[in-house]
């Protein structure tokens, strides 16, 4: 393998990348993929991006053990730390696994598994209400 | 691999014409696609079928705690005394700082960088072994204590004092870590002093890896001690919110509308339809107590099969991530071509997905 040719060839799209974030063309679903110039689909992710979420993670972490600890919710604690948990989800999702840049059909699969575990929980739970008064019938003699 | 290269752009239209010639362009892609784009794609669309399996997998895990704790809320309230809320969340930054290595790891793979992407997938993998390390920490105290599974369930509060710092469990645990340890490091010494650098990098990788999770055992074995140490100056309170005694096992039922269930250690008591605060007032404690605990028992059940699963896909995680480790060092990803980076990426971070919602579930229950 050629050595300057790859350095070359890595400098050129590098420069290509930094275009690309300069005028925010990773956002845009249709930004056109170059047939051949095969290294045109890497869409490196800026550095402050995954360094922001990271730390944005270790806060919303830390934030869900004080609330736990500190906050008297009652009922309202599962919400709030399963809400705190989709908000840390969302952005593992969008920024680490790139689902922010990604092919919408990509993103539109994925989701689709929480729409078929949305149908299992509510049918389960559905199920599990109302046979609930036979099982405390069969329990209360 | 001329041959190769001439032979496959007879069938390849899309193939730029300007880069056909180029040795470099075709080394790496598989002879049914056509371009290394068309193989990205391809690949990248089947690891998402496979994270699309991977949550239904772990979705009936997630049912089965759902559909117990609706049933059954004061378990879960009084299971969570047992876990270390902050051990756990020390655990779950260790796995978002890995989260963070293995993005950055993609990045420098993207970008060609295969130095900085094989150090960052060495930072995931030594991060992965050091939540194992602290997880298998956790695990042996919990069996110390009786905090088993099922009708496994034999939970005595006192039990970690008759044992030593170090658990006979944790030891188990740990033997085979350390013959890893030990293979690897004789495997890169060896390798390295015949010559075979890229081979030796590997295995001391790997051994680096191993190094990890003793680092996570460490870590939890202090966290645990001085835990006990503070422990012991405010008394046993941490035991009285057990339901070791009987008496302190009731716990308002009403604070549920739809627990309607007597507890079971009522009915087993003396066979008559009685309420849990009967028991708690008659004062039949010894018989309930058994009772009570096996519905604890199904707590630790639930615990083991999630937290276990996630441990499994933690270790077919490194396992993947070695095999991005040696072609890390094998300066094998170029900017049109680093999927499978991308893919164990992938996985990896839904691995740490699935621990952001493990976390306040098992550990944040209040």
């Amino acid at each position: 393998m050629n050595g300057t040719a790859m350095a070359e060839q890595r400098t050129a799209h590098n420069a290509h990348s930094a275009a690309a974030h300069g005028s925010a063309a990773h956002g845009s679903a249709g930004h056109g993929h170059g047939h051949g110039h095969g290294e045109h689909f890497a869409h490196p992710a800026p550095a402050w991006i995954l360094l922001g979420t990271f730390f944005a993670l270790i806060f919303f972490t830390i934030l869900t053990v004080v609330i736990a600890d500190n906050v008297e919710l009652g009922s309202f604690e599962l919400l709030v730390s399963m809400g705190i948990a989709t908000i840390k989800a969302v952005l593992v999702g969008a920024f680490f696994m790139h689902m922010w840049w990604d092919k919408g059909f990509n993103v539109l699969v994925f989701l689709s598994s929480l729409l078929f575990f949305a149908l299992f929980i509510g049918f389960a739970l559905m199920d599990s209400y109302e046979t609930l008064s036979n099982v405390t019938n069969f329990y209360t003699p | 691999m001329a041959t190769t290269q001439v032979v496959r752009d007879e069938y390849s239209p899309l193939v730029d014409l300007e880069h056909s010639h180029e040795h470099e362009h075709g080394p790496f892609i598989a002879h049914h696609f056509h371009t290394a784009e068309q193989q990205f794609d391809s690949g990248k669309l089947g690891i998402w079928l496979f994270l699309v399996t991977e949550v239904l997998f772990f979705g009936g895990l997630f049912v089965a705690y759902i559909i117990y704790r609706y049933n059954r809320p004061e378990v879960f309230t009084d299971a969570h005394v047992h876990l270390d809320t902050l051990l756990g969340g020390l655990n779950t930054i260790v796995l978002l700082f890995s989260s963070l290595t293995m993005a950055w790891g993609v990045r420098a793979a993207q970008m060609g960088d295969n130095k900085t992407t094989a150090i960052s997938v060495l930072i995931t993998m030594v991060c992965a072994a050091l939540f194992l390390g602290v997880k298998a920490v956790e695990y042996s105290h919990k069996w110390d204590l009786g905090l088993l599974p099922g009708d496994l369930f034999s939970y005595d509060p006192h039990a970690d004092h008759a044992h030593g710092l170090i658990s006979n469990y944790l030891i188990m645990l740990c033997i085979p870590f350390a013959v890893l340890l030990v293979g690897f490091a004789i495997g890169a010494i060896l390798n390295w002093n015949t010559g075979k650098q890229l081979v030796g990098q590997f295995y001391a990788g790997l051994a680096i890896t191993m190094l990890g999770y003793f680092a996570g055992v460490a870590g939890g074995v202090v966290w645990m001690s001085a835990a006990a140490a503070k422990h012991e100056d405010h008394g046993d309170s941490h035991h009285a919110a057990v339901r070791a005694d009987g008496v302190e096992a009731v716990r308002p039922v009403a604070f549920h509308p739809n627990h309607t269930l007597p507890v079971d250690g009522a009915v087993a008591a003396d066979g008559t339809a009685t309420t849990a605060a009967t028991v708690a007032e008659g004062g039949d404690a010894a018989k309930a107590v058994e009772p009570l605990n096996k519905s604890l028992g199904v707590f630790f059940s639930i615990y083991y099969c999630m937290t276990g699963l996630h441990a499994i896909h933690i270790i077919g995680g490194i396992i993947a991530l070695s095999w991005i480790f040696y072609r890390s060092l094998a300066a094998q990803w170029r900017p049109d071509y680093f999927g499978p980076v991308d893919f164990v990426g992938l996985y990896w971070h839904l691995v740490d997905l699935i621990w952001i919602y493990l976390f306040p579930l098992m550990y944040l229950i209040r």
